[in-house]
């Protein structure tokens, strides 16, 4: 029996972020007092779930990728690749999300923040896994070398969105003496906020985990009509 | 997963009655769509979008069940 309760749970906490998220009172500190947000700091709600479930599908994508090299199972090759593919829409939607709100809060779509230089870098390297993947029509060797390839764009990753970008001067909070917006994280996330972001997070999370087993399982279901 | 649900409706209705109480507070801050209440059609339009995105992923998920019991 495959289990489903974590579909429903999905679909309540989504639906939940997306009423309270446009419903909660911001904090008028950080909202109004000291920043240009004013009512797009809700799309704290929005835009940075699609980060954290991108994060989440690449790691499960990275997790069986090293599965498959210790144990060559197509199986396991179908299931990195479908993460990836699912995490790689959600990072594409981060991007365009990110680049609507800074037209209306740092003046310009792109800056050239080191954040959004980092993500763009590390999406295109992602993007370049399904070419690598597309370009070798063997199966063992494409798994092979497609799983290689994508314990490799997980470690430029993760440096690409969420070390350097911390290390010089960021527009994005939590950069070295950022200006522009303050920091959404630490104090100026009140405990209201922190109640709608994290269920949020969690159900866009099941819900690209739910949508990347939909994939796998057409794939699954392919391989076993062409084997028969 | 009956505890969960009720948790998270009890915490839904306190939002909104902190909503309702924000609305009267700082209404002259609010411009645009804010103004006069209006964001509860934003809400709606939203919500809508969600469930319909929702019964169409429910559907596939339906659909690819059916195709894995019959091959």
């Amino acid at each position: 029996m495959r289990q489903y309760w974590w579909k429903i749970l999905s679909i309540v906490l989504l639906i939940y972020t997306f009423i309270a998220g446009l419903l909660i009172p911001l904090p008028y500190e950080t909202a109004y007092a000291s920043s240009n947000l004013y009512e797009s700091m809700r799309n704290f709600f929005f835009h940075v779930p699609m980060w954290f479930s991108q994060l989440a599908l690449i790691t499960v994508s990275l997790y069986y990728s090293i599965k498959y090299l210790r144990n060559p199972n197509p199986t396991y090759d179908i299931y990195a690749t479908e993460f990836a593919r699912t995490g790689t829409v959600l990072g594409v939607l981060g991007l365009i999300t990110g680049a609507i709100w800074a037209q209306y809060t740092w003046g310009a779509a792109w800056s050239n923040d080191p954040k959004q230089i980092g993500a763009a870098i590390a999406l295109l390297i992602y993007v370049a896994y399904f070419v690598l993947r597309n370009s070798m029509p063997d199966m063992d060797k494409r798994g092979r070398v497609a799983a290689v390839y994508n314990i490799f764009a997980y470690f430029i990753y993760i440096p690409m969105i969420l070390i350097l970008p911390r290390l010089t001067e960021s527009l994005h909070p939590g950069g070295k003496g950022s200006e522009g917006n303050p920091g959404l994280g630490g104090s100026s996330l009140d405990a209201t906020m922190r109640l709608v972001f994290w269920p949020g997070v969690l159900g866009w999370i099941l819900l690209s985990t739910w949508i990347s087993t939909l994939r796998l399982r057409v794939r699954l279901l392919e391989e076993k009509k062409h084997s028969a | 997963m009956k505890q969960l649900i009720v948790t998270l409706i009890v915490l839904f209705f306190h939002l909104l009655a902190n909503a309702q109480d924000s609305v009267n507070h700082v209404d002259q801050t609010r411009t645009g769509l804010y103004a006069g209440g209006k964001i509860y059609v934003v809400l709606v339009v939203a919500v809508t979008i969600l469930v319909g995105l929702f019964l169409y992923v429910i559907r596939l998920d339906r659909k690819i069940t059916k195709l894995e019991k019959n091959g």
